[in-house]
């Protein structure tokens, strides 16, 4: 998912540092207290947050582009008001998580270099292309609902300013997800050819959702330490599975169907059962391999260089009507 | 590409709910001067009405307690209840007070 961690590296243990500041600290986070930026915490703790929190920012940017896409073709004046209003939305997600992730002292500038630079990571579901105006509806239900089934635990996660960046986000994502069910639900409703773009649509982003979650949780080395830090908490596995049984009824009422064939209701377990996720193809998009990867990066540092010289000559005027102000003084 | 001095500076946000309320912090934006981050701060925090009127402070000039100095702060006041209406015991019979 956004936030789950996707180096796949166990997370190095901090050096020497004061036993009794960490079993304080950790004190704290068990008993559900908020650290604030300015608080003492471990380093190996920061530096996660760091890397998670930016990694989620990377994520509502570069997630712009898919959809961005299809602003200019959106089928009508209505549909085109909501996706640029759920467009600047995602602009505003990463910008209140660079904030927060700049209060652990990180620049703004680093966070974006490391994202240009191939170094950081982002959610892989950004690099499938959006294929038809149908994968605008479902972007919204299952990628937006992949986001808050996420996020809404993360509202109590143990660092403040996360934790309040996630409320925000949290507000906003619940429209991005209706607009994209009714999308669904019109075209589902509309001509053959439209319920079969819907669900030509569900088809192609149904697993690149589950994915959304990360792997497995016998694969996902971190996730002991994140829960136990409240920088996560619930595990992927968990996740997945709420995503799966509150989708699929959902996907059913409007006629549409999710491509598994292992799909089925388990009156036991209260579940529902599903097919594997081809993690083959989760590996290889996050080392780089998605069907569109290039494209969103060549998009991200064309719009970075494009801009340098508006930031640059903002920078300087501002500098020179201060010191002008100050000679008047 | 670029170095850390070379960014806008960051801003703190406070939003003004409705009126009668205080403004209150919300996050922060980079901008290169006040009338820019008032902008930013604009479409960054008030794209739904939560607000009716901004403040933006460079977050350099902010001066904070350190959290270390907390007990010696705010600890004093632990033993002051008598400064809270309870610490009194008024009969019940005595009204409006
Ligand atoms: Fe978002
Ligand atoms: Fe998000
Ligand atoms: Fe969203």
């Amino acid at each position: 998912m956004y936030t789950t961690d996707m180096t796949g590296k166990k997370t190095a243990q901090p050096v020497a540092e004061d036993p009794a500041r960490v079993a304080a600290f950790e004190a704290r986070v068990a008993n559900d207290e908020f650290i604030e930026p300015k608080d003492w915490m471990p380093e190996a703790y920061r530096r996660t947050l760091i890397r998670q929190i930016s990694q989620h920012a990377h994520s509502e940017i570069v997630g712009m582009l898919p959809e961005g896409n299809w602003i200019t073709r959106a089928p009508n004046l209505r549909r085109k008001a909501i996706l640029l209003a759920k467009v600047q939305d995602e602009g505003g997600h990463g910008l209140y998580l660079y904030a927060a992730a700049e209060t652990l002292g990180v620049s703004r500038d680093e966070m974006t270099e490391a994202l240009l630079s191939g170094k950081a990571k982002y959610s892989t579901i950004f690099n499938y292309p959006t294929l038809t105006w149908a994968d605008i509806g479902a972007i919204g239900w299952l990628v937006d609902g992949a986001a808050i089934m996420n996020q809404v635990p993360l509202q109590r996660t143990s660092y403040g300013p996360y934790a309040r960046a996630m409320v925000r986000i949290c507000k906003e994502e619940s429209f991005h997800q209706r607009q994209g069910y009714e999308i669904m639900m019109h075209l589902a409703q509309g001509t053959p050819e439209q319920k079969r773009m819907a669900q030509d649509a569900l088809d192609r982003w149904w697993q690149p959702s589950l994915m959304m979650f990360g792997p497995p949780d016998d694969k996902s080395p971190n996730t002991e330490q994140s829960m136990r830090w409240r920088i996560k908490r619930e595990t992927n596995d968990e996740l997945r599975q709420k995503f799966v049984d509150i989708t699929v009824p959902q996907a059913e009422a409007i006629g549409l169907k999710a491509p598994d064939p292992a799909l089925k209701w388990n009156e036991a377990r209260g579940h529902y059962d599903f097919g594997e996720v081809d993690w083959d193809e989760f590996w290889a998009v996050v080392k780089g391999d998605g069907p569109v990867a290039k494209e969103r990066m060549q998009a991200r540092r064309k719009a970075w260089d494009d801009g340098a010289w508006v930031r640059e000559a903002a920078r300087v005027h501002a500098v020179k009507r201060a010191a002008a102000k100050l000679a008047a003084e | 590409m670029s170095d850390a001095s070379k960014e806008w500076p960051l801003w703190e946000v406070f939003v003004r709910g409705k009126g009668g309320l205080s403004h209150r912090h919300v996050g922060s934006v980079h901008a290169a001067d006040a009338k820019m981050a008032v902008e930013h701060a604009r479409d960054t925090y008030t794209r739904r009405m939560e607000g009716v009127s901004l403040w933006v402070v460079p977050s350099a000039q902010i001066t904070a307690s350190d959290p270390g100095d907390a007990a010696a702060l705010f600890e004093p006041a632990e033993d002051k209840i008598y400064r809270h209406p309870t610490f009194y015991s008024i009969p019940d019979h005595i009204k409006h007070i």
